[in-house]
């Protein structure tokens, strides 16, 4: 569509009789101007996304500017043509230089912006709701809705200095620098990262969200054509941050599945030496993939603590509470490796909601932290 | 990586962490401009000591406590550091012009992460906040009537330790490194742990002293503001500017002390190793998200507040028209005050608030639209059946409004949370917040400057020149910012240092080219400074109302005489000087009386000099020298408390000389 109309504009261009505009065609390469920003808006993923919640989020994204132009070009337009209009050497204009007040225009003023924004506050707040990046997709593109029985693929992201860490806890496997999904298959992203604050994002595939040390964000999209993506990371995070880049895989089922198995016949492990040497700082670089990867590894990388002797932040903030007064079992106890993996493996379905804001429907249902809810949950109506 | 550490491996008792490895020694860039800055200070320092103007420098200016002499002197310094700003501004657009493919530029990541993050910290600090500040300490007093600032010593120190931090900032230019994590230094990349070095401390002191000059200037226009007015300016008399530096500062007064907490609380993690922000031990980054951020926003309305003021000073004035809906501009000032403490969190609507969180901040952020909206019409309106006078600061005013409703557009664009989780941190961003920051508070900045620099000096501003500038920074704006909303949309984020995807160079190239042209337009204004005080005769103002203006400031003379006004004026209209003009006003030539004023004082340069040190010193680990200077800053403070010698009375006879002057001159202009 946009490719079209880029044609239509260039083929104009040229078929526009410039001799007849001979003080025109010094403006002649300005005049392209316009073409070129149409083509960069040809190449602009934002505004032409493969994954339907940054279809949503593009489609968003003009309603708002179609609503605002409708104040902003009149404001604009206006601006210029009151300005040429009451210029001083212009005497034919009437001159009121004591009117300073209308009722009916301070009405119009006040009120049509207003008009405006309930509109898009109404949209904005629908939108905000339906695409929360917390809230699993229920729909695959405009026309298909997800199928209840299916199951998401999840994938746990780690961004490391200066890299991204991908585990598929359903395969077992691990990639770093590349990530892979099949075609029309819902993707929940549990993120967090080992150091310093990051933003993982694929335009392509939705929205953005924050990587944070100690905490875990979720992202939640699908992806509807098959293809390379970009991804990277969308905050700045240091020295190397310019290369924190990866490819997102869009393949359909029977690549992912070659894929995977491709990831799976790597030889390398990621437990926790080989995550304590990935995770020291690096720049640019290539994808690589672990055959295997230690159970509660991603929980450990969440909770800060991968390298041996490294107490769990989760478990540091229960012996805290503890010390507040609270019960808890192996209270004051220095926690050796193998106890931590114990309260790990108890802790492991709570998640961290460090940004804090894990929307009610979220709530874990079954985690033995959420005991007291979830006796209220089970009493029988 | 292979960078030589710029430490010594065990701290000196003496020098701390400082040694000759701090020196930059081995960076040509640098080692060029220390070159450049070392033959341009040492010219100065030069022709200073030829015309013999130290005396001068130091009685008139330095320790000057007239708000004039002071709003001038934040201007200079907002000048001066908004050259070392758009100087970092070059750099980047070149390196991202240049760095594609296999050509990684000529910046180096630890250089280049530097300059973005000075360029942020200079542009907000150090260049728009004295803009601001000056123009509301030179005209505020003057519009109300007033002889002075309520508390004119305050002022001056203020100025000193907003410069004290500019400074600070400079020398981590040529000593040691700045911050390499962003303008607002988020943890935990600015704690201890990811960022040992002295830069983020640079950053941390060179803010918390410029802070306290921020604060106590606030505080100190407040008071000026609700106490000083002259007799019947009642609230709803003030001129829109008068207005617009209220709401401005008691923002300042509200807002800046949580920055001064933060930066407290950061220090306390480098300084003392507590746990605030860090990513252990219970710290938690997230805290100081928001508290930055709850300072932040007011921030912007900060700058652009007082910017509002000014254009509705010079729409009226240029199209000779009452300006229309003043209660309405009145009331749409004082709901953005209040609005801009509701919106913070839309500056992180990615970090995983829930949905309805989400919602109420963006909501809150489009309703701030409505009343700038509504200032935009209300400006049209004045224009509507005026006589306009394309003088520069009206054509100013006219690119202002064009350009500032297309980055408000896009800043309401980014506050649709999901339309904001694909532009957050993207060069749309950035081109958003240039939009509404060059279209509103620079262009707003230079409308105020060529208004006023009349009355200020009294001779006006060379047009020739200034419309070149004009047409330089307008185009150039266009140039350099239009591509980055492109280039945003096309998934580009900012900071970046180098780029794979070649395609996209294009747009680097010509946002590059649009830098240029600002080059121009900054060169043509500082020509046109140049060229207007070499034909001050020709462009001199005599009458103290070149524009034939409508507030209080232009009913004395250009410049005023220190004392402002001769007799108090009695306030009867909105427009009080327009009203006085036409209702036959008669200047009194008799019954002058002794004028009380205050007296000058070195206290506040030496306290911002103290100061200087003590921030130095802790930046750099010298404990004894910020342990003497801390003594030496309270000791001084407290010493200034016994001098009695602070006031003086200027003669009835002085007084009549003067005014009597202004009379003549009056006469001879006919």
């Amino acid at each position: 569509m946009c490719k079209l109309f880029f044609h239509f504009y260039a083929g104009a261009m040229i078929r526009i009789p410039m001799s007849r505009f001979q003080g025109l065609m010094k403006l002649k390469p300005l005049m392209a101007l316009p073409a070129l920003s149409i083509l960069g808006a040809c190449n602009a993923v934002v505004l032409h996304p493969s994954g339907d919640v940054a279809v949503q989020q593009r489609d968003l994204l003009v309603i708002s500017v179609i609503l605002m132009l409708l104040i902003v070009l009149p404001v604009i337009v206006l601006t210029l043509v009151v300005a040429f209009r009451y210029r001083e050497k212009n005497t034919e204009r009437t001159y009121e230089p004591e009117w300073d007040h209308s009722t009916k225009l301070e009405l119009v003023v006040w009120s049509a912006p207003l008009l405006i924004i309930i509109c898009l506050g109404a949209i904005t707040w629908q939108g905000t709701h339906t695409l929360d990046p917390y809230r699993p997709i229920s729909r695959l593109d405009a026309m298909r809705k997800v199928e209840p029985t299916a199951k998401p693929l999840t994938v746990e992201v780690v961004a490391l200095d200066w890299k991204w860490l991908f585990i598929y806890p359903e395969y077992g496997i691990a990639t770093v620098n590349q990530l892979a999904a099949p075609v029309d298959r819902p993707i929940q992203f549990k993120i967090t990262a080992s150091s310093v604050m990051n933003s993982f994002y694929i335009p392509a595939l939705a929205g953005q969200i924050y990587a944070m040390p100690g905490m875990e964000t979720k992202l939640n999209g699908v992806i509807n054509k098959p293809g390379v993506y970009d991804g990277f990371s969308a905050n700045y995070s240091g020295a190397g941050f310019s290369g924190m880049r990866f490819k997102f895989l869009g393949l359909n089922n029977q690549q992912f599945d070659q894929w995977v198995s491709m990831v799976k016949s790597k030889s390398a492990t990621l437990d926790a030496t080989s995550y304590v040497e990935l995770a020291k700082p690096s720049e640019n670089l290539p994808a690589m993939g672990f055959g295997s990867v230690q159970n509660g590894l991603y929980y450990r990388a969440l909770n800060l603590c991968v390298e041996p002797g490294q107490p769990c932040i989760a478990n540091q903030m229960a012996k805290d509470r503890m010390t507040a007064g609270e019960t808890m079992p192996h209270a004051g106890m220095h926690q050796t490796d193998q106890q931590a993996a114990k309260t790990n493996a108890l802790a492991i379905h709570r998640p961290i909601t460090g940004a804090g804001l894990i929307p009610p429907y979220m709530k874990p249902k079954s985690a033995d932290a959420d005991a007291k809810s979830d006796r209220r949950d089970r009493m029988p109506l | 990586m292979t960078t030589p550490s710029l430490y010594p491996a065990v701290d000196s008792p003496i020098f701390g962490r400082l040694s000759l490895a701090a020196l930059p020694i081995h960076e040509p860039i640098l080692v060029g401009t220390f070159i450049g800055v070392s033959i341009g200070a040492v010219a100065v320092l030069f022709a200073i000591t030829y015309f013999k103007a130290w005396g001068m420098l130091w009685r008139d200016w330095i320790t000057s406590v007239d708000h004039k002499k002071i709003g001038v002197m934040y201007i200079i310094l907002g000048l001066v550091m908004f050259l070392r700003g758009f100087a970092d501004a070059l750099m980047m657009r070149s390196q991202q012009a240049i760095s594609f493919g296999s050509d990684q530029g000529y910046l180096p990541a630890h250089h280049y992460d530097q300059v973005f993050t000075a360029h942020g910290v200079i542009m907000i600090f150090f260049a728009a906040m004295p803009f601001v500040t000056g123009l509301m300490n030179y005209a505020v007093p003057l519009q109300i009537g007033a002889r002075d600032v309520s508390f004119p010593f305050l002022n001056n120190f203020s100025f000193w330790m907003t410069a004290a931090g500019a400074i600070l900032t400079m020398i981590s230019l040529f000593v040691g490194e700045y911050a390499k994590t962003g303008w607002l230094a988020y943890p935990p990349l600015s704690g201890l742990a990811y960022s040992p070095g002295v830069g983020v401390d640079y950053w941390i002191w060179g803010l918390q002293i410029a802070g306290v000059g921020t604060l106590l200037s606030g505080v100190n226009l407040v008071v000026t503001i609700v106490k000083m007015r002259a007799p019947g300016m009642r609230m709803m008399k003030l001129p829109v500017f008068t207005w617009t530096a209220l709401c401005t500062n008691i923002l300042i007064v509200a807002a800046f002390p949580v920055l001064t907490a933060i930066l407290a609380m950061l220090s306390l993690d480098r300084y003392l190793g507590f746990h605030f922000f860090t990513n252990t031990m219970g710290g938690n980054p997230m805290m100081y998200v928001n508290l930055i951020w709850i300072w932040g926003h007011p921030e912007v309305y900060i700058l652009i507040l007082p910017l509002f003021g000014v254009f509705s000073e010079v729409v009226p004035t240029f199209s000779g028209k009452r300006l229309f809906g003043y209660t309405s501009m009145v009331y749409a000032t004082v709901v953005i005050t209040i609005l801009s403490y509701l919106v913070w969190l839309h500056h992180f609507f990615t970090m995983g608030s829930g949905a309805s969180v989400n919602s109420f901040f963006g909501i809150t952020t489009m309703i701030i639209s409505i009343p700038t909206g509504v200032k935009l019409f209300n400006w049209l309106f004045t224009m509507y059946k005026g006589r306009i006078r394309f003088e520069l600061p009206m054509m100013w005013t006219v690119a202002f409004m064009v350009t500032f409703t297309i980055g408000g557009m896009s800043g309401v664009m980014l506050a649709v949370p999901p339309a904001d989780f694909v532009l957050h941190n993207s060069l749309f961003l950035i081109a958003h917040f240039h939009n509404v920051i060059i279209g509103g508070v620079v262009f707003g900045t230079f409308a105020g400057i060529n208004y006023w620099w009349p009355k200020a000096f009294g001779f006006k501003l060379d047009r020739k020149w200034g419309v070149r500038s004009f047409w330089f920074w307008v185009v150039g704006f266009y140039f350099a910012f239009m591509p980055l909303y492109v280039l945003g949309l096309m998934g580009v984020t900012r900071r970046m240092r180098h780029f794979d995807d070649q395609s996209l160079q294009i747009w680097f190239v010509i946002a590059a080219f649009g830098a240029v042209l600002i080059a121009c337009g900054i060169a043509c204004m500082l020509i046109q400074f140049a060229v207007s005080i070499m034909n001050r005769e020709k462009l001199k103002d005599t009458t103290g109302d070149p524009w034939n203006a409508r507030t209080l400031e232009w009913s004395t003379s250009s410049p005023p005489p220190e004392y402002n006004f001769a007799f108090t004026p009695i306030v009867h209209d909105n427009d009080a000087w327009w009203d006085m003009k036409y209702r036959g006003y008669e200047r009194p030539a008799g019954g002058f009386r002794p004028i009380h004023m205050p007296k000058n004082t070195g206290a506040g340069a030496i306290l911002g000099g103290i100061s200087l040190v003590f921030g130095f010193a802790m930046v750099w680990h010298i404990w004894w020298l910020a342990a003497v200077g801390f003594v030496a800053l309270i000791a001084t403070a407290i010493g200034h408390t016994f001098n009695y010698n602070r006031d003086f009375n200027i003669p009835a006879e002085e007084v009549e000389r003067t005014e009597e002057a202004r009379t003549k001159a009056l006469a001879a202009q006919g």
